[in-house]
């Protein structure tokens, strides 16, 4: 696992900040055993961030993701009904998406029966149905041939109550749903804490591919005593309408006409829509509020 | 410009030579094992019948291939195929095949499209090197160590004589360089390749492959070069190559020179993904040869 180093203010999803402690990266990993324990059925807060989160995103949001030039173009050609080509129809969220969608997920401990120790995390992801494996008995990450999956491989260490987790091998997808893109070079750092029968979930996400800088999103999920309603998502892809099943809606460039909805909507410069990492810092305000003056508004 | 996109795709197997590392088996799936470190993947079919090995990576690391293939099995080798001509996927032929044995007594045969013999031929390539066993139909199929084995030709793609290898049984897809996950397709003009020949191989792959359970997992492919992969990560490959093909053939229309598609940069957004600065086959060939594929005879 890489060293993680966590700076003193970090933005976190959309328009919000949070303070992170970094004292919590800087205690030694524990052993898995007289952990914090963290199995059970979690479902999520989703008053935060729910705009974004449970009906998805409008067109054209690249706020809050720091997102490169490439990744600016790839959105900017992306038709969103892409997702009626049959081999697209059943794609998943990725690891670094989906505890962003309305995600209900249950933990459970693997342990090792003749010392107790935990082998390994098992998370069922409601969303799409898809499981995952956190190791945490120091086994290396596959080697650079090996498959990519939707969940990737995850390995993790306990700092403390904190379990972190850094996972790699992870499939191709999205960060949102409007087309922002996700490389299949992404590596993913969560740290899970628990609050009562609150689970904090922070998400550390660098893409080499498609981020200028890393991607810090948080989730809240709340501990369900009376178990859970996990979804059952048997997809099964159908042509629906006859086409060429070959072909691939997408945008020539300059030709995509919702690439400025959510800018609209909301009455913000696209300039700041789209503007990347340098529009997630405080020091953009004194820019923001000079492009709405142009715009015509108030600046405030 | 057209001898250097010829110059860069022959360097581009030279290159892959060069950055070889350790030759090592990893088991894919049922019957099918595969051989990374030898410039070009290598599969390895192995059963009571014997030993099938598609492509024998470059002629530096014959030995150690054929040692890797022995760790496996001390059963016969029996057959050999070519998915195509260049030295990267050929180079090791001869000693492979002299180290097999038919169940006439002869080394190895090498099974390949007629183009690949001819093309090899016209190399002087040693002999012993050669394809001798060759067809000219779409395809071919046989039965071997208990699974139904196809080989489809996709005429003019990376090549004019690429096959792709299909192990029925074991639900394993060898494409050879029609699709990789290292870098941008190589369409070797001077071989017969050609943009479209790739995206209709491409297509063919996604024909082939069933996902287990959704887009992951169920066929594995092996491709010429880069991890294991499945149908999800083909499909993610196909879009490429289609929307790039698609966006050179409407500037095409447009009346618009190669300089002026070069100067729209087509394959932008994907040139962090594909555009390895270590590799010769860069973004602007790739779209070169695209361009070349695309323009009217009347143009050139």
């Amino acid at each position: 696992m890489p060293k993680i180093k966590v700076s003193d203010t970090i933005f976190v999803s959309g328009t919000k900040f949070l303070l992170l402690s970094v004292l919590a990266f800087a205690l030694p990993a524990a052993s898995a055993v007289a952990q914090i324990n963290i199995s059970g059925e979690w479902a999520g807060a989703s008053h935060e961030d729910f705009d974004d989160r449970v009906p998805g995103d409008v067109q054209g949001d690249f706020t809050g993701v720091p997102v490169n030039d490439a990744a600016r173009r790839y959105a900017e050609a992306f038709d969103v009904t892409r997702v009626a080509v049959l081999e697209h129809q059943c794609q998943p969220y990725n690891l670094a998406h989906i505890y962003r969608g309305p995600n209900q997920f249950r933990i459970w401990e693997e342990k090792n029966p003749a010392n107790q120790e935990i082998i390994a995390y098992r998370i069922f992801n409601g969303t799409y149905m898809q499981p995952r494996t956190i190791w945490m008995d120091g086994r290396e990450h596959p080697p650079e041939y090996a498959p990519h999956t939707h969940m990737g491989f995850s390995t993790g260490q306990w700092h403390g109550d904190i379990l972190t987790v850094y996972s790699t091998h992870i499939k191709k997808e999205y960060y949102r749903r409007s087309g922002i893109p996700s490389s299949d070079r992404t590596t993913v750092t969560e740290h899970f804490i628990r609050h009562g029968n609150l689970l904090s979930h922070v998400m550390i996400i660098n893409d080499p591919d498609y981020l200028s800088e890393p991607y810090v999103l948080s989730q809240e999920f709340t501990l369900m005593e009376r178990g859970n309603q996990n979804w059952l998502y048997n997809c099964e892809y159908v042509m629906e309408v006859p086409m060429n099943k070959n072909e691939v809606p997408f945008y020539l460039p300059g030709d995509a006409p919702f690439i400025e909805d959510y800018s609209k909507l909301f009455g913000l410069p696209f300039e700041a829509v789209i503007g990347g990492a340098e529009t997630t810092y405080p020091e953009y305000q004194p820019r923001l509020e000079e492009l709405i003056r142009e715009l015509g508004g108030q600046g405030e | 410009m057209r001898g250097s996109l010829v110059a860069a795709a022959a360097l581009l197997s030279s290159v892959a030579v060069a950055q070889t590392g350790i030759v090592q088996s990893v088991h894919v799936q049922g019957n099918v094992w595969m051989i990374v470190g030898a410039a070009s993947n290598i599969a390895v079919q192995i059963g009571n019948d014997g030993i099938l090995v598609v492509d024998t990576g470059g002629s530096e690391t014959a030995d150690e291939v054929l040692a890797a293939i022995r760790a496996l099995s001390d059963k016969p080798i029996r057959w050999i195929v070519n998915t195509q001509a260049h030295s990267d996927h050929t180079g090791g032929n001869e000693t492979i095949s002299q180290a097999g044995e038919t169940v006439n007594g002869n080394p190895a045969a090498i099974v390949a499209h007629e183009n690949v013999l001819a093309r090899m031929s016209a190399e002087d390539r040693p002999t012993t090197e050669w394809p001798l066993n060759t067809f000219f139909e779409s395809g071919r199929d046989f039965y071997f160590n208990g699974e139904a084995v196809f080989l489809y030709h996709v005429p003019s793609a990376h090549t004019d004589g690429d096959i792709m290898v299909y192990f029925r049984g074991s639900d394993v897809l060898v494409t050879g360089d029609i699709f990789v996950t290292t870098h941008f397709p190589v369409v070797d003009l001077e071989y017969g390749g050609g943009i479209d020949g790739f995206v209709d191989g491409l297509n063919l792959a996604l024909d082939i492959t069933v996902p287990a359970f959704q887009q992951e997992g169920g066929t594995y492919v092996i491709p010429g070069h880069g991890r294991i992969s499945d149908e999800a990560d083909v499909l993610s490959y196909r879009d490429m190559t289609y929307f790039i093909r698609e966006r050179v053939q409407h500037f095409i229309d447009g009346g618009m020179s190669l300089a002026g598609v070069q100067s729209e940069r087509p394959a932008f957004d994907y040139e962090p993904r594909y555009s390895d600065e270590e590799l010769p086959w860069t973004s602007e060939m790739f779209v070169e040869s695209v361009y070349r594929s695309l323009e009217p005879a009347s143009s050139r």
